[in-house]
């Protein structure tokens, strides 16, 4: 809903849509905006570093960030109500492109994720990434909450018909992303505890299973991250040197533009996947914890707007939003500092690269959205 | 219930949400408290560990090798020096096919198989991202083929490098000796840290004997390298100190006087300075290039000298051993003079053969008929055995052998070269240790004139000759003069070692000594035709004989009848007056010494003290 609409009294705006203020009236959040502005910024500031001082990557990153902020902007107009009404269209044509990503896509870095438009590569995937949670919610929200079992069952396959697709490209990282958005929606719309550790142990069974079905080089990436002395010189070498510009940066760091590890090219991957580690060795723990704090509040900002949603559909899309968007940052850190298997998810801002990041805003403009659209209730 | 399934409670679901959302908001800090954890772990506690394992990734120590110290001659004309040469060199590591490199390499510039099986070798000693020379001493031609073609070969490139040539070849070459590649072997004798980056270490010669003070100090250079390995910026640098240069006693010129007059034969010439014992020549006949050695000789090349019958490896000065013949003579009479057997006018009969009391085999003498009444003047002179069969008998080989030592025969001369022979000095004691058997009285008198079991190398006779006519100085001979520090231009002198041999009385020295001059200046002196108006000259001449073929040699008439032939020799020094250089030369299969070995000492003698057209003040210390 516009809150400019007319209050049924006739009058103008009403009292508190005043009191939003500007930025509320073009649905953007003020403390979220800011928080993803200084880790933008900052993002920016280790990426000069971390390509080298090449200024012209910095701006093209920069543009990206700008067309990401756009997207954010676009989808912060569309009411919670469309999207609800979009939520299963969306989530078909996500399924139907993955499928056909299977049948015809195109192959890059030995995975086919895709899709050749003639113009321009799609990758369905990032769509199925807000798709996802978005079935989901709309799926449990149309009950009363929490779910009974045969819902849970039924989003349990809603879930995984994706996951499986995307799995089998395969990128496991958005695989992992997209199964724990929808995870989210579940444990948000309040599963009972007794399933969710039922959940777990049954995921644990199950991992010698999808032992069996990863890739040779998935398969060595996880005996890898289990023991990266055993191969310094292969798979191993990106663990190693990342663990040593992040404990060589020490508490203060070696200091903007002078870490030895990212700037002498020993860090693989600096400014991508590995940027956490440039950020490590540069400006040490405490340019860490400024990463964290920047991080944490995005998530708290981002949890409490959830909780201050209307509707079910919208809680449950906001929070799941707000949890992926962690899911992003931990996997990526610990990736990185060697507590978690090499997994290629990018740290969500900071990375060079523009496919996740304009995922990642349009979440973010969603939960912008379901915040602003917000309509008052009478108490 | 089905009833209730259209019913939500809005607020249930409300609180339910929140609680779940602070729930995760909970996991979050408590997980993001486990990044910080970790972090801290990395950052804090293991931050040395990786400190020192980041330092070790960036730092690398570039060995910077020093210069090698140069060589030169007495006259200041280089013997040995560094030539910068180009160098056709590989870094594997950016190489993507190395066979197939190798293979368009060849069809560019040629690669022989030496070069690939030395490529091989040292590919497997040389560390990560280090650069291996695959062809050596390219020609401008090839490196200008080499340049245009160069974008169709990552990781090989023309490297600079200095490369040790010797200009004057065979003359020096068993003086200077040469360098070569580092072997294995090399490595367990040196300091490896002061030869890392050094290419070559001297392998014989002057350049083994000197290679401490030749090779220098090496230097360090602490460089940042990126992860490809490749240098970015200086750190820290220790400059190497370059390897301080030679000077040496010997002469270019005299050495090729002594190597042309020896002519086609094989043989040695050694002359030494009597004042110092500095070595003035040392020459081996016949000679080879040493050139090849430098980078590696092919095993062609080196199976060819290897089974040359003239052996031009050996060093026939230093290593070479024969029997002094009569030029032991002279000492013999020294011998017995100061050990008290015999006196300046004491005559013994020559009949033109010795017998030892009670046995009846005849050591005869080489003239039939004998020399008659000889006294020791005469006996030297006219080179009669007969007296000194008796004269050695008499004196008994303890003392005989006792008083040889003095001159270092059958000893090591000391000179500064590694490999000289000792010859054979016999005794009681070497005869049982050799032969496990006793002395049987016989072989002293053949001791006596230079024959048996008695080995002297040219370097042992030339060094006991200057002794004699410096009046019992024994000098250990030297080869190097000064060391040169090129950089400071500091010199200090290398000065020799020098045994005084006791003399009970100078009149027997000038005795010997008159007595060898008679050998060239007397009317029946053995070497009267070195008799000039120039300078007077004092000599003893020799023969020995050759009892053996040698082994590995091919049963051929001509060759075995030429092997069998007797060795000629002579020492001498000059001028009588004031001895500025003594000289032994022997000529293999010359036959009689007077005859063929001591014009070969004329033509050095005359070198050294006349100056032949050319040469600069002959003989004049710098």
């Amino acid at each position: 809903m516009n809150p400019a609409s007319r209050s049924p009294s006739g009058l103008p705006a009403s009292e508190p849509a005043r009191h939003r203020g500007l930025l509320a009236r073009i649905h953007l959040d003020l403390p979220l905006l800011t928080g993803l502005l200084l880790l933008s910024g900052y993002g920016l500031v280790i990426l000069y570093s971390a390509t080298g001082q090449d200024l012209h990557q910095v701006e093209k990153q920069a543009l990206r960030l700008l067309i990401a902020f756009g997207g954010m902007f676009f989808l912060a107009q569309i009411p919670p109500q469309t999207l609800r009404r979009w939520s299963p269209w969306l989530y078909a044509v996500g399924v139907a492109l993955l499928l056909a990503v299977l049948v015809m896509g195109v192959m890059g870095k030995g995975a086919q994720r895709w899709l050749d438009l003639g113009f321009m590569r799609f990758q369905p995937s990032e769509m199925v990434k807000l798709a996802a949670p978005m079935m989901l919610a709309w799926f449990l929200s149309s009950k009363p909450l929490p779910p009974n079992w045969k819902q849970i069952f039924l989003s349990l396959i809603l879930l995984a018909l994706p996951v499986l697709l995307i799995a089998k490209q395969p990128d496991l990282g958005t695989a992992i992303l997209v199964a724990s958005s929808g995870l989210f929606v579940l444990f948000l719309a309040g599963i009972s505890w007794r399933l969710i550790i039922g959940l777990g142990l049954l995921m644990a069974a199950a991992a010698p299973a999808i032992w069996y079905l990863m890739h040779d080089y998935q398969r060595r990436r996880v005996l890898t991250f289990l023991n990266p002395e055993s191969d310094p010189l292969g798979s191993g070498y990106h663990i190693i040197q990342s663990k040593i510009a992040i404990g060589s940066g020490g508490i203060y760091g070696k200091g903007w533009l002078n870490g030895t590890q990212s700037q002498l090219e020993f860090l693989p991957e600096r400014h991508t996947d590995f940027i956490f580690a440039v950020l490590g060795e540069e400006l040490g723990l405490v340019g860490i914890l400024v990463l964290l704090a920047i991080f944490l509040f995005i998530i708290l900002r981002g949890l409490y707007m959830a909780s201050q949603a209307q509707d079910s559909y919208s809680r449950l899309l906001a929070g799941a939003l707000v949890l992926v968007f962690f899911v992003y940052l931990f996997v990526n850190m610990g990736m990185v500092s060697g507590i978690l298997p090499v997994v290629g998810v990018p740290l969500p801002l900071i990375s060079y690269g523009g496919t996740s990041l304009v995922t990642l805003m349009a979440g973010f403009g969603m939960l912008m959205s379901i915040h602003t659209h917000r309509k008052l209730l009478p108490k | 219930m089905s009833g209730n399934l259209e019913f939500k409670n809005y607020r249930q679901e409300g609180r339910l949400f929140a609680r779940r959302a602070m729930i995760a908001g909970f996991f979050v800090i408590l997980l993001l408290l486990g990044i910080v954890g970790r972090m801290a772990y990395l950052q804090i506690i293991d931050h040395e560990h990786f400190t020192t394992l980041a330092q070790d990734n960036r730092v690398k120590l570039i060995p910077l090798p020093p210069t090698r110290g140069l060589i030169y001659d007495r006259q200041n004309r280089l013997l040995a020096l560094n030539r910068p040469a180009f160098n056709l060199e590989i870094v594997p590591e950016l190489v993507p096919d190395i066979g197939q490199t190798l293979e368009e390499l060849n069809r560019l510039v040629g690669i022989s198989d030496q070069d690939r099986e030395r490529f091989h070798k040292l590919r497997r000693q040389k560390r990560r991202f280090e650069s291996i020379p695959i062809k050596l001493d390219i020609s401008q031609e090839e490196a200008a083929l080499f340049a245009v073609n160069r974008h169709k070969f990552p990781g090989v490139s023309i490297k600079a490098r200095l490369t040790r040539t010797y200009p004057m070849k065979e003359i020096m070459a068993h003086v200077v000796g040469y360098v070569g590649r580092i072997s294995l072997k090399d490595l367990k004798s040196i300091d490896a840290s002061n030869y890392a980056g050094t290419t070559y270490i001297g392998k014989t010669g002057v350049e083994r004997s000197y290679e401490d003070i030749l090779h220098g100090q090496v230097g360090m250079q602490e460089v940042e390298v990126n992860a490809l390995g490749k240098a970015v910026r200086v750190l820290q640098e220790t400059p190497p100190r370059p390897g301080r240069s030679l000077r040496l006693n010997v002469d270019a010129d005299l050495q090729k006087v002594a190597l042309d007059a020896l002519g086609d034969v094989n043989g040695a010439v050694v002359a030494i300075d009597p004042r110092d014992g500095g070595v003035l020549a040392l020459a081996s006949k016949p000679g080879y290039d040493t050139n090849p050695f430098v980078e590696g000789i092919s095993s062609r090349d080196y199976k060819a000298l290897r089974e040359d019958p003239n052996k031009p490896l050996y060093n026939r000065a230093v290593q070479g051993t024969y029997p002094p013949g009569s030029t032991i003579k002279p000492f013999m009479g020294l011998a017995g003079l100061e050990l008290g057997f015999l006196d300046l006018k004491e005559k013994k009969y020559c009949p033109g053969f010795f017998q030892l009391p009670g046995h009846d085999h005849k050591y005869r003498d080489w003239k039939k008929g004998g020399h008659g009444p000889m006294d020791v003047d005469a006996a030297i002179t006219q080179s009669c055995d007969v007296f000194f069969y008796q004269l050695a008998h008499e004196i008994g080989i303890d003392k005989l052998q006792q008083y040889l030592k003095q001159f270092h025969f059958g000893e090591k001369t000391g000179i500064d070269l590694i490999g000289e022979s000792k010859g054979i000095r016999p005794s009681r004691e070497w005869k049982r240790r050799r032969y496990k058997q006793v002395w049987f009285p016989g072989e002293t008198v053949i001791i006596g004139i230079g024959q048996g079991s008695f080995q002297t190398t040219p370097l042992q006779l030339a060094a006991a000759t200057a002794a004699i006519a410096n009046g019992g100085h024994y000098h250990e001979p030297r080869l190097v003069a000064e060391v040169l520090d090129e950089s400071t231009g500091e010199v200090t002198p290398e000065p020799g070692i020098t045994h005084d041999i006791p003399v009970r009385d100078p009149s027997d020295w000038d005795k010997i000594r008159e007595a060898m001059v008679h050998v060239v200046e007397g009317p029946r002196g053995t070497a009267r035709k070195l008799k000039n108006e120039h300078y007077r000259i004092a000599g003893k001449t020799g023969t020995a004989q050759v009892f053996t073929v040698a082994q590995d040699a091919e049963y051929d008439e001509e060759t075995v009848t030429k092997k069998m032939r007797d060795h000629a020799l002579f020492i001498a020094y000059a001028p009588v007056e004031d001895p500025r250089i003594a000289v032994a030369v022997i000529v293999e299969n010359g036959g009689h010494g007077g005859s063929t070995a001591a014009p070969v000492a004329k033509k050095v003698l005359d070198a050294w003290l006349l100056g032949s057209p050319g040469k600069a003040s002959a003989g004049a210390r710098p």
